[in-house]
C-alpha cells in the first residue's frame, strides 16, 4: 500500500501535526517505508486468532467510584502555558 | 575520586553498614563524577542539593539502623520518570520546562527505601529511538570506544543516558524502561546487566507513557546482584495503575545461587537472523556451552512466529503512542507554539506538535494514526495484534514444553557510531531491537548481560528471558551465566 500526498496531509490532520506542503512528500516516504515493512504481516495466517487485547490474563482492577484525589486547582494549572481565573485558556473555540 | 562511585549496590550497601564509608561520601563521589562527565551528555538534569539533603537523611537512618536494601545508594533517573518539583521532559521540547508535582510510583518507592536521587538522565525523545539521537537534549556518547579509533559511539536507546552513567561510574544504577529493548539493547552496548520484568510486575503510574501495553520500567545496573535488589524495590502492586499485577514480590537476591543444575534453557533457532556477525553467533555459542558446562540442559526450540514481531511491533507501539501522545496539546502543559493572530484552537494544536514533536516522534504518531483510521484498522492494527497473539502463544508452547529460559543474543551488533544508522531509512534503526522485542509483545520477563567483546574491544551482551512472573529463577540463570562469563572490561576514561 502506498501513502501518497493527499493521505500524508489527512493523516497529519488526524494527528493535529501541521505538515508544510513542500514536507509531504518526503513524509509520506518515510511513512511507506514503515508501512512496506509491516506488510510482512499480510504473510501470516491470522483466520481464527482472536486479537490480543491484555498482555497478560488478568481483569482490570476495578475500584469504589469514589473521589481520591482532587481540589488541586493550582497544582493542575502549575504548569500550563496560559491559564486565565483557575481555568486552562485557549484561543477562541465558538464564534 | 570516584572510587566509591564505582561501587556495586550490594557493595555499597554492605560497605555503609559496616560504617567503611558514608551516604553523603558516596554521593559526593558521584556528583564529582557527574560534573566531570559533560562529554557524555547522560545527564541532563543535576539535582545536587537535593542529593545531599537525601545522602544525609539516609545516613540518619543508617545510623539509626533503619536501613532498607537502597538506603544511601545514589541513582540517576531516566527523564520518562516524573519527580516531584524536578523537571522531568522525556527528552521533548513539547515538555519544555514541565516540573510535575507529582511522584511516580517506581521512583517514590526507591526513595522510600532511602535511595539518593542524583539527576535526571537523557534519553530518546519519548522513548522511541534506539540509539539515543532522537533527544531534545542532543545524543549521548558511549563512554566506550572502538579500539584505536575516537569516533563517538551511542550507548543505545532509549535509556541511553542510564547505560552511559552507570558504565562510565557517574551513579551506582539507574532507572530504565523497556518499551520494545529500551534497557536490554543500552544495556549490551554498554557492558551493564539491564533487567525488564513481567508487564505488570513494576507500576508505570507517573512514568510518561509510549506504548501502554508495552512500556514496562526496570533497573539498569553493574551486576545481576544488583538488578536483584534494585527490581525488589521498584516492584509491587500499586492500585494507581491498573494493569499493576497483585502478586506477591519475592526476595530475588535469595534467589541467586548460581545453581542451575537441571534447569533447561531453550534456544531459539530463528533467532538466527541472515547477516548475523560471526561475532554474535560466536559468543552465542560460548553463552550455551557456559549454561551446560554450568548443569543446565540445552535444547533447541522453535518460536516460529518471531520474524513477524518487529513489523507487529511497529504497528502496535506506534497505535498506542498516537493515543497517548494525544494530550501533548498545549494546553495543560509543556509548550505551546507562538499562534497568529486569527488562529484558533485547531491551529494551536497543529503548530505546537509540529514544533514540540521531534522527526522520529511525529513520523510514529502519524503512523499510529493511520493504522488506526477507518479503512485501514483491519489490515494493520487488528491483524498485529493478532500476530501478537501468535508470538505470545509461540513462547506458551515452549514453557509448557520444560524450557525454564531462553537464551539468545541480545542485539545483533555492537554499538555503533553516531550517525552511522538510520538516516532514510527508520526501518534500519528499528532493526537494533529484533532480539528484544518479542518479550515485550509477550509481556515476559527478560535480562541482558554482558559476556564478551568484539574484534574492536566493545561489549556484547546475552539474552535470557524468563516465564512469566518468575524473574528470580531467571536472574538465577542470569547469574550462572555472569559468574562464567567473568566480564570485567571498563571503557578507557576519555571524557
Amino acid at each position: 500500500m502506498s501513502v501518497d500526498k493527499d493521505t500524508v496531509r489527512r493523516v497529519a490532520h488526524l494527528a493535529r501535526i501541521a505538515v508544510a506542503e513542500d514536507e509531504l512528500a518526503p513524509l509520506g516516504d518515510r511513512l511507506n517505508a514503515i508501512l512496506d515493512f509491516a506488510d510482512q504481516l499480510a504473510e501470516v495466517d491470522v483466520n481464527d486468532v482472536e486479537p490480543m487485547t491484555s498482555v497478560t490474563p488478568m481483569a482490570l482492577r476495578q475500584r469504589d467510584d469514589v473521589v481520591t484525589d482532587g481540589g488541586d486547582v493550582e497544582k493542575v494549572l502549575m504548569n500550563a502555558p496560559a491559564a486565565r481565573q483557575g481555568f486552562f485558556a485557549v484561543p477562541k473555540v465558538v464564534e | 575520586m570516584g572510587e566509591l562511585s564505582r561501587l556495586t549496590l550490594a557493595a555499597a550497601r554492605d560497605g555503609l553498614r559496616r560504617g567503611d564509608f558514608t551516604a553523603r561520601e558516596i554521593t559526593e563521589d558521584c556528583l564529582a563524577e557527574i560534573d566531570a562527565a559533560d562529554a557524555l551528555n547522560a545527564v541532563v538534569t543535576k539535582t545536587p542539593e537535593r542529593a545531599r539533603a537525601m545522602a544525609d537523611a539516609a545516613d540518619a537512618r543508617l545510623k539509626a539502623g533503619d536501613a532498607p536494601d537502597m538506603c544511601g545508594l545514589p541513582l540517576g533517573v531516566k527523564d520518562l520518570f516524573c519527580t516531584e518539583g524536578v523537571k522531568s521532559q522525556a527528552a521533548s521540547n513539547i515538555l519544555g520546562g514541565f516540573t510535575p508535582p507529582y511522584e511516580s510510583t517506581t521512583t517514590a518507592k526507591l526513595w522510600a527505601e532511602g535511595a539518593v536521587m542524583l539527576g535526571k538522565l537523557n534519553m530518546d525523545e519519548f522513548a522511541m529511538g534506539s540509539s539515543n539521537e532522537t533527544s531534545c537534549y542532543g545524543p549521548v556518547a558511549s563512554p566506550w570506544r572502538r579500539e584505536g579509533a575516537n569516533a563517538p559511539l551511542t550507548p543505545g536507546g532509549s535509556s541511553g543516558g542510564s547505560a552511559a552513567a552507570v558504565a562510565a561510574d557517574l551513579c551506582l544504577a539507574a532507572t530504565g524502561t523497556d518499551t520494545g529493548g529500551s534497557i536490554r539493547q543500552p544495556a549490551a552496548f554498554t557492558g551493564i546487566v539491564g533487567v525488564k520484568p513481567t508487564y505488570g510486575r513494576v507500576s508505570r503510574w507517573g512514568i510518561v507513557a509510549f506504548a501502554s501495553s508495552l512500556d514496562q520500567a526496570g533497573p539498569m545496573v553493574k551486576s545481576v546482584r544488583d538488578g536483584a535488589i534494585m527490581l525488589r524495590a521498584m516492584a509491587g502492586l500499586d492500585t494507581k495503575d491498573s494493569t499493576s499485577a497483585d502478586i506477591p514480590v519475592p526476595d530475588f537476591e535469595a534467589a541467586l545461587t548460581g545453581d542451575i543444575r537441571g534447569k533447561t534453557i531453550g534456544i531459539p533457532r530463528e533467532y538466527r537472523i541472515d547477516g548475523m556477525p560471526d561475532e554474535i553467533e560466536a559468543l552465542w555459542t560460548k553463552g550455551r556451552e557456559m549454561l551446560a558446562d554450568a548443569g543446565a540442559k540445552v535444547v533447541d526450540i522453535s518460536l516460529p512466529h518471531t520474524k513477524y514481531a518487529l513489523p507487529a511491533y511497529y504497528i502496535i507501539a506506534p497505535a498506542e503512542a498516537s493515543s497517548n501522545l494525544a494530550r501533548y496539546d498545549g494546553v495543560r502543559y509543556g509548550a505551546r507554539a507562538k499562534l497568529a493572530a486569527d488562529d484558533g484552537v485547531t491551529e494551536m494544536f497543529e503548530k505546537t506538535r509540529a514544533e514540540g514533536f521531534g522527526a522520529e516522534v511525529r513520523s510514529r504518531v502519524m503512523v499510529g494514526a493511520y493504522v488506526l483510521s477507518a479503512g485501514y484498522y483491519d489490515a494493520y492494527y487488528l491483524r498485529a495484534q493478532k500476530v501478537r497473539t501468535l508470538i505470545r502463544r509461540d513462547f506458551e508452547t515452549a514453557f509448557a514444553d520444560g524450557v525454564d529460559a531462553i537464551l539468545t543474543p541480545a542485539t545483533p551488533s555492537a554499538a555503533f557510531a553516531l550517525g552511522e544508522v538510520g538516516g532514510d531509512d527508520p526501518v534500519a534503526m528499528y532493526l537494533n531491537d529484533v532480539f528484544t522485542v518479542t518479550v515485550n509483545l509477550a509481556g515476559l520477563p527478560g535480562v541482558a548481560v554482558p559476556a564478551g567483546l568484539d574484534g574492536a574491544g566493545l561489549p556484547l551482551g546475552l539474552q535470557l528471558i524468563g516465564r512469566p512472573w518468575e524473574e528470580a529463577d531467571m536472574l538465577n540463570i542470569a547469574q550462572a551465566l555472569e559468574n562464567a562469563a567473568g566480564f570485567s572490561a571498563k571503557p578507557a576514561r576519555w571524557w
